[in-house]
């Protein structure tokens, strides 16, 4: 089975053994890697009833909920990471669910859609219209994605919020591209935070 | 209600049985059925704890009604709780009345407790159930698994006696009964008492039984246990064997039918006694306060896997309860899953076809 390039990069990194909550885990493809390949203590949150069912069912421990909400009830650095994949630009408040984040967890890793991407600053630039492109295949009026976000607005957010980044990965195409110029090159990125 | 024949085997429990009261029951017998073969390492064995109106007849015919097992979809050779993998263990709780002590059990005096059977808790009727474990050799539990009152017995099981259970889960329960729980349950209980045949529970004697009273506290309780949009779906206002309204106080309509033959089927099969003290002990039941006041204190230190079930339309034990727990056992770091489940049948819905439910059971109990 082979995770989603982000997925990949944040399993090969997170401390096998470690205790590890998954913010919007899906079907729970990274969990389950976690859980076989480095023996670590997942945990899920899943807004999604019926992909709850699944990962239930494939003997995961997910939780129901709104990451918005429920992020709450966990306690202070409760796991030694809490990840968030592709879920940040859906948040309600990024910004308060970056700290939530770095609450409950020793370190955080946060994936996104990076809207710096050439691609989708040339569909606007050129096209006068939001961005439908491989990376942001959903039309403005469907999408989930309430709060777009760049490689450089995270960069900056991590520091307003007093977040050292420790690490970065960036992709393109579905591969690892180099950092230089990534907030133009990337159309995904990770990045491994701490506080 | 006639005494239940024997069929189901009895644990007699060879200690006086603490109760939280502060009383013991001396004597206590634990009518109980198996589905399934215990493996030679003892590790395959699943406890199923039944409903408030529920018993020990979970895949095999019931003695009285000769209905099925009152989960039979859900357990049985290749089901999700499946007996070609799992020994299967269901057991009436004390207070109850198909085998188990319970009130119209016979006293040490030769004459049946009636209202001299002590008050119990939740909590009791989990001791009696870790008793019969004792009698059956089951140190650990692969799962414990129930749906209302038979999730609290979950909880309480996995709160009180944390090493006895690897796998707990709850469907459509609570941590706690609510104002609005004890409130319609009263009602029930003041149907019962209100019915002169009642006679202050020493009935079992007499010819007439409390069976209007207990008709009407199930009728009470039936409706608690469905939803509007499933009432109005299976009999909206439609008139029952009639063309139009007869200007009378028959069962006019097809829901007063419904809830009148419910009624007085229930009284065949169920003691009333029994109901006043189930109720009472479901009333009782607050895992928080049994533990200090802090529901995530109930369970510190767990090293089983939760799993919570909801149904949308539940209105008696809503999400809201299911999440509660869900929080407590975030809070003391338990391995915990909750999925809420869409159903239109309200609180029912757990007893009914579900094929979520059956996958998130098959899952997590496997």
């Amino acid at each position: 089975m082979s995770l989603r390039p982000d997925l990949a990069a944040i399993a090969a990194h997170v401390t096998p053994g470690s205790r590890v909550l998954d913010i919007g885990c899906g079907d729970g493809a990274l969990m389950a890697e976690l859980e076989a390949t480095s023996g670590c203590d997942a945990r899920g949150m899943e807004l999604d009833g019926a992909l709850v069912e699944r990962c239930v069912s494939r003997g995961l421990s997910v939780v129901q909920g709104d990451a918005n909400l429920d992020l709450a009830n966990y306690p202070d650095k409760a796991f030694d990471y809490a990840i968030l994949s592709q879920t940040l630009q859906t948040a309600t408040r990024p910004d308060l669910m970056l700290d939530e984040l770095l609450r409950v967890g020793r370190r955080a890793f946060v994936s996104f859609p990076n809207f710096a991407h050439w691609r989708t600053r040339a569909a606007l630039l050129l096209g006068g219209r939001m961005p439908v492109t491989r990376a942001l295949p959903v039309s403005w009026y469907e999408t989930e994605n309430i709060h777009h976000v760049t490689v450089e607005d995270f960069r900056d957010l991590a520091k307003l919020k007093g977040a050292r980044i420790e690490r970065a990965w960036f992709f393109s195409n579905e591969k690892q591209i180099g950092a230089p110029a990534a907030n133009w090159r990337a159309e995904f990125a990770v990045f491994e935070l701490s506080r | 209600m006639n005494a239940a024949p024997p069929v189901s085997p009895v644990y007699k429990v060879p200690h006086p049985l603490p109760l939280d009261s502060g009383q013991a029951l001396e004597g206590c017998e634990i009518a109980y059925e198996t589905y399934g073969t215990l493996a030679a390492d003892e590790r395959n064995a699943v406890l199923v704890c039944h409903a408030l109106t529920g018993d020990q007849y979970l895949a095999s015919p019931h003695p009285i009604t000769g209905k099925p097992g009152w989960w039979e979809r859900m357990v049985g050779p290749g089901k999700p709780i499946d007996t070609d993998r799992h020994f299967v263990i269901c057991a009436n709780v004390i207070g109850s009345c198909m085998g188990s002590s319970g009130p119209a059990s016979l006293a040490p005096d030769g004459a049946p407790y009636a209202m001299r059977f002590p008050v119990i808790t939740i909590r009791d009727m989990v001791r009696g159930l870790v008793a019969l474990l004792d009698g059956l050799g089951v140190e650990k539990l692969h799962a414990v698994v129930g749906g209302s009152m038979g999730g609290m017995q979950a909880l309480s099981l996995a709160a009180n006696w944390p090493e006895r259970a690897a796998r707990v889960l709850v469907i459509a329960s609570t941590a706690r009964h609510s104002a609005q729980n004890i409130a319609f349950h009263e009602v029930g209980r003041q149907a019962i008492m209100a019915d002169p045949a009642w006679a202050e529970g020493d009935y079992y004697a007499s010819d007439a039984r409390p069976d209007n009273g207990l008709a009407v506290a199930r009728m009470a309780a039936h409706i608690t246990y469905l939803s509007e949009a499933g009432l109005t779906e299976k009999f909206g206002r439609r008139l029952q064997d009639r063309e139009a309204k007869g200007f009378g106080f028959d069962a006019e309509f097809q829901v007063e039918s419904y809830l009148r033959y419910q009624g007085s089927g229930f009284t065949r099969r169920f003691d009333a006694n029994s109901y006043l003290y189930i109720t009472r002990a479901m009333d009782y039941f607050d895992i928080a306060e049994e533990h200090g006041g802090k529901l995530a204190d109930a369970f510190a230190g767990t090293q089983a896997r939760f799993c919570l079930v909801s149904f949308d339309t539940d209105w008696l034990y809503p999400t809201a309860e299911s999440r509660h727990i869900v929080h407590a056992l975030n809070a003391a770091g338990a391995k915990v899953s909750f999925v809420e489940l869409s159903a239109p049948h309200g609180h029912d819905s757990f007893l009914l076809e579900h094929d979520q439910l059956d996958r998130v059971v098959k899952g997590f109990v496997e």
